[in-house]
């Protein structure tokens, strides 16, 4: 689905959602309210200019108050790899945009991650899996690193990597092995309307609201076999520290 | 990957009072040994994983002399291996016996 | 003496024992657990007990803390399955305990390849309950020296901290300078300028352009006093805080978002010297950062 398209689908009684240089910012209508807009288009990489604008975004609707969810809409590549973009601490940059996001969670503005197209890396973590929901649309190709690349820095060739990745979801890029190992919660149907998928998914994540602290990807990826280990190992962890007390 | 496993008898208990060290890193040419006083006094154990297949007489050699040398009786020894040579093997091993013992590295 | 030992040298437990008092260290899910990766079978790749990722709690000066170290020669110290979930565990219990600060050390080229993709959710989760942990008032403070640096998803752990040290050893990054002369070619970043690489990721840089608090000495004592400082230093986690980091990363991109490089950064610092920054020590370079330092901001 085309971002037109996606926008019209999740917004049928309108949307003032803009894109410049690749970035998206708006508001649409939901049924009950309203929802503020950010995003990534177009594959645009994220650089410290990017994750700035988008992180001012995220606090001008907190600033606002209220509690409208905050919808992230990606289609991203990597972060920007550039010497400037270093130079100036891009780990903090998009640092700052997921502790923005994830603050204006624990605020009241549920936030939802929609996948439409690709997204890498920094990127990846700092918009999509900084959402509280990540949910994605057929077709989205979510990766930490392309194989091609993976198997430069394995030094295994792409046809081993990908035999390999016949038998584990766990290291292949694609939308399939990333809802198995638990990022990615839900993958819609683009034929019906996305309006009614988010307000279902808005209303499952209010309806857990006691649990707001909590996150349940890595019981997601053990429930979907896709991480077979690292919810229990977390939950030991946090119960020896809490009987260490 | 390959597993190889050697029981010994040792000639006297390993000193010391600790349960239980931990040396070394799997990096490559160097190893960790897990050392655990859990078996009988005069028995020891070396557990070993290694992606370097066909070593296996050169792995034997090298934990007789230690069991020789060391007398680790009561430990359980397992390694993981990063690609080691035998000289580094036995000075893990040694240090691993003096960790358990107790005495400062 | 055991204070003067290099950090950098040093393995993770050596860390460990070189910081915290001693004794005092209670190791959780320790090796004797054999909590291995399950994923590195699968390439013939030996595992380590622990994962290459240390959990537990100690006491530095008296003060209950809960630590995690990452072995930085084991896998590069990535972050795998169960090396993240650690950390992810430690952090959810800290969020729960609100009165025990936490100590990361991070040594770490990022994501570990072989299991990318639980690596990648296990640094989204630790972001997740590190940030959950900072709003109930728990401090997390990052060190930062050792051989694999805090890259990739690393380095957005560490921005998500309360405050971070940093030694000249230490660098901090996203994209490794191979990974950008890969993807930019190398007038881009030439990744074998060692003096390049460290003007743009290393400790000094980070040091002086507000990307890390302290600068410590490659040393057990210095990386201790660090944290004992950081760890009584912290302010609250806050919007005011965020809008505090927004207006300071957006003054960084007005000041020096024209640099070409590290020493025109310095230079607009007001560094008297900027070449000669790289080849300071550490004594005078403490006191050149203190100096140049326009204010101290509560802003990460």
């Amino acid at each position: 689905m085309m971002l037109a398209e996606i926008l019209s689908s999740l917004f049928p009684n309108g949307h003032d959602v803009v894109l410049e240089h690749g970035l998206l910012f708006g508001s649409g209508t939901r049924p009950r309210g309203a929802a503020i807009v950010i995003g990534v288009d177009g594959r645009a990489a994220v650089g410290v200019d990017e994750a700035a604008w988008l992180s001012r975004k995220v606090l001008e609707a907190l600033r606002a108050g209220g509690t409208d969810p905050i919808l992230v809409l990606v289609d991203s590549d990597s972060q920007r790899m550039s010497k400037r973009d270093e130079l100036l601490g891009l780990s903090e940059f998009l640092a700052h945009l997921a502790k923005c996001l994830i603050y204006a969670d624990a605020q009241g503005h549920s936030t939802v991650g929609l996948l439409y197209g690709h997204t890498a890396a920094g990127a990846f973590i700092a918009t999509a899996l900084a959402t509280r929901t990540l949910l994605a649309l057929p077709g989205a190709d979510p990766a930490v690193m392309d194989l091609p690349s993976m198997a430069r820095v394995t030094k295994l060739s792409i046809e081993v990597l990908k035999d390999k990745a016949k038998s584990t979801p766990v290291f292949a890029p694609g939308l399939e092995n990333l809802a198995q190992t638990g990022g990615v919660s839900q993958i819609l149907d683009p034929r019906a309307s996305l309006a009614a998928q988010l307000e279902t998914a808005l209303t499952a994540m209010a309806a857990g609201a006691p649990a707001r602290a909590s996150d349940t990807r890595d019981l997601l990826g053990k429930e979907r076999h896709g991480r077979p280990k690292a919810a229990d190992i977390a939950m030991r962890v946090h119960e020896l520290a809490l009987a260490a007390r | 990957m390959e597993q190889l496993n050697y029981h010994h008898t040792a000639r006297s208990r390993a000193k010391g009072s600790r349960q239980q060290a931990i040396v070394g890193v799997v990096a490559s040419g160097d190893l960790e040994v897990l050392v655990e006083r859990t078996l009988p006094d005069g028995e020891c154990e070396v557990d070993i994983r290694t992606s370097v297949t066909g070593f296996g007489d050169v792995w034997r050699a090298v934990v007789a002399d230690f069991v020789q040398l060391r007398s680790p009786g009561g430990l359980k020894l397992s390694v993981n291996d990063g690609g080691a040579r035998p000289d580094m093997v036995s000075l893990r091993l040694a240090q691993a016996v003096r960790a358990v013992a107790g005495d400062r590295p | 003496m055991s204070g003067a030992l290099s950090w950098y040298e040093s393995t993770a437990r050596q860390r460990l024992a070189g910081l915290l008092d001693q004794d005092s260290f209670v190791e959780f899910v320790g090796p004797e657990q054999r909590e291995t990766s399950p994923h590195l079978p699968l390439f013939d790749l030996p595992a380590q007990f622990d994962d290459g990722m240390i959990v537990g709690q100690g006491r530095l000066e008296g003060t209950q803390v809960l630590v995690a170290a990452q072995e930085g020669r084991f896998m590069g110290g990535a972050f795998g399955e169960v090396h993240g979930a650690k950390l992810t565990g430690l952090l959810r219990a800290a969020r729960e305990l609100r009165s025990t600060p936490v100590l990361i050390l991070f040594d770490t080229g990022g994501v570990r390849l072989q299991e990318a993709n639980a690596g990648e959710l296990a640094i989204a989760e630790i972001m997740r309950a590190l940030l959950e942990a900072r709003l109930t008032g728990v401090p997390v403070v990052g060190l930062i020296g050792g051989r694999a640096g805090c890259y990739g998803g690393g380095g957005l752990i560490a921005g998500c901290c309360s405050a971070l040290a940093v030694s000249e050893q230490g660098r901090i990054s996203v994209s490794g300078p191979e990974v950008i002369e890969t993807n930019r070619g190398v007038e881009e970043f030439d990744s074998k300028d060692r003096a390049l690489v460290w003007r743009t990721m290393g400790g000094k840089h980070r040091r002086l352009i507000g990307g890390a608090e302290i600068f410590a000495d490659d040393s057990m004592a210095s990386f201790r006093a660090a944290a004992l400082s950081l760890l009584h230093h912290v302010p609250p986690f806050t919007a005011k805080t965020l809008e505090a980091e927004q207006a300071r990363l957006e003054q960084r991109i007005a000041r020096f978002g024209r640099c070409e490089d590290a020493v025109d950064v310095w230079t607009l610092l007001g560094a008297p010297d900027a070449l000669s920054v790289p080849a300071m020590a550490y004594a005078d370079f403490v006191v050149l950062a203190d100096q140049l330092e326009t204010s101290h901001h509560d802003a990460r």
